[in-house]
C-alpha cells in the first residue's frame, strides 16, 4: 500500500548513484525485496515509470527478486526457508523444536544497476 | 554505441528513514523521553486503551501523545482532556508515519517536560510495520472480533512489535477467538514479544500494561 513512498526512495538512490558514476540512462534496477513485504511488483514499476519520466531512469526496468522467509531453530540452530502461507506450523525440521527465530525475509535493497 | 555497465547500489531503500529514526533514538536517550509507536487495524481500540493508559500514569509520568490516525474522532482534543500534551500530524491520507513525520511531531512538544510520548499510528496492520518510527518500543492491539488468525495474515506486524494487547477481553465469551492458538502463532513470528489480555472497557489487565510501561520508560530514563 505503501508503493509510492517505497519507489521515491528506490528513484532518489538510483539517481544519486547515476550521477556519481557519470551515467546517462538507467536500463535497469535489481531490487532484493523479502517475502514477507507486501509490495506489489506490478505497482512498485507503475510508480516507477510514472516517477521517472522526467530523469534519465524513465523506461527502467525493475527486476525484483524476491528473498525468502528464512528461520533459525533456537535449539539446534539449523536454518530453514519458509513459505509464508504455511506460516501456521513454523518448526525446525530436524529437531521439531517450536522456538525459531526470524533471520530473513525482511529485506529492502536496491542491489545493482545497468546504465549507459 | 555505449556500452552498458553494471552499477553496484548495495544501498538499503529505508537507509534514510532508517538514519533519522537512528537520530531520533538519540535524541529521546539524551532527552530522556521514552517514545512507543501503537499500531493496530482501525477499530481495535488504540484511542481507547490510550486514555485507560493516561488514567492510570498521569500522576506518576507526564506523557505526551502523537495522533496520526486518519479516522480519528478529535482525538487528540479527546487526550488532552486527560491532562496530556497532544499533537496532531496531518498525514494527508498516508497509509503509515514514518521518522521524518515523527521527527516533526517531536519538535513541537517539549521533550524536557515529558517522560513518555505515545505514537498513536495509522490504522493499518501493513504498512507501518515497514517503517522505523524511532520509537523505542512497538506495541500494537489486536482485538478479539478480529480474530485469532491475524499473526498468520500480518506475521511483519507481529514479528516488529515488542508488545501485543489483545483488547476487548469483555468479547471473548462471545466470540470463537482461541487464545492459545493466538499465543503460540505471535510466539512462532516473535518469541520476544510481551502479551497483555486487556479490555479497555472493563479495565481488565490495564494494570499489568502500564506496569510493563512504566517499568519500561523508568529503565529507560534512567
Amino acid at each position: 500500500m505503501h508503493e509510492l513512498q517505497v519507489t521515491e526512495r528506490i528513484l532518489d538512490i538510483v539517481l544519486r548513484h547515476a550521477q556519481t558514476n557519470g551515467a546517462n540512462r538507467i536500463i535497469s534496477i535489481q531490487l532484493k525485496i523479502g517475502e514477507l513485504s507486501d509490495l506489489e511488483n506490478e505497482w512498485v514499476q507503475k510508480y516507477f515509470d510514472h516517477l521517472s519520466k522526467d530523469t534519465i531512469a524513465k523506461n527502467a526496468k525493475l527486476k525484483i527478486e524476491r528473498i525468502p522467509v528464512v528461520m533459525k531453530c533456537d535449539d539446534c540452530e539449523h536454518s530453514f526457508e519458509i513459505n509464508i502461507k504455511e506460516i501456521k506450523d513454523i518448526q525446525c525440521p530436524e529437531c521439531a523444536h517450536k522456538q525459531c527465530t526470524l533471520i530473513s525475509g525482511r529485506e529492502y535493497y536496491i542491489k545493482d544497476m545497468e546504465v549507459i | 554505441m555505449e556500452e552498458v555497465r553494471l552499477i553496484e547500489v548495495k544501498e538499503a531503500i529505508m537507509s534514510d528513514n532508517d538514519a533519522v529514526a537512528r537520530s531520533l533514538k538519540d535524541r529521546l536517550s539524551k532527552e530522556k523521553t521514552f517514545l512507543i509507536n501503537l499500531m493496530s487495524s482501525p477499530g481495535a481500540g488504540k484511542t481507547s486503551l490510550i486514555l485507560k493508559t493516561l488514567e492510570s500514569l498521569q500522576n506518576e509520568l507526564r506523557i505526551g501523545v502523537i495522533e496520526a490516525d486518519i479516522d480519528s474522532m478529535v482525538d487528540a482534543e479527546k487526550v488532552a482532556a486527560h491532562g496530556a500534551a497532544a499533537v496532531q500530524l496531518r498525514t494527508g491520507g498516508f497509509c503509515h508515519l514514518d521518522a521524518s513525520m515523527v521527527e516533526k511531531g517531536l519538535d513541537s512538544m517539549d521533550l524536557g517536560e515529558l517522560d513518555l510520548i505515545i505514537i498513536e499510528n495509522v490504522g493499518n496492520l501493513v504498512c507501518p510495520a515497514e517503517f522505523d518510527t524511532g520509537a523505542i518500543k512497538n506495541v500494537m492491539i489486536l482485538s478479539v472480533p478480529e480474530g485469532d488468525d491475524k499473526p498468520l495474515k500480518y506475521p511483519l506486524m507481529f514479528s516488529v512489535c515488542d508488545v501485543l494487547l489483545v483488547n476487548k477481553m469483555d468479547y471473548l465469551h462471545l466470540s470463537d477467538f482461541n487464545v492459545e492458538a493466538m499465543r503460540e502463532r505471535v510466539f512462532n513470528l516473535n518469541r520476544k514479544i510481551e502479551i497483555f489480555e486487556v479490555s479497555s472497557k472493563t479495565g481488565e489487565g490495564i494494570e499489568a500494561w502500564t506496569h510493563w510501561l512504566k517499568g519500561e520508560a523508568a529503565s529507560f530514563i534512567g
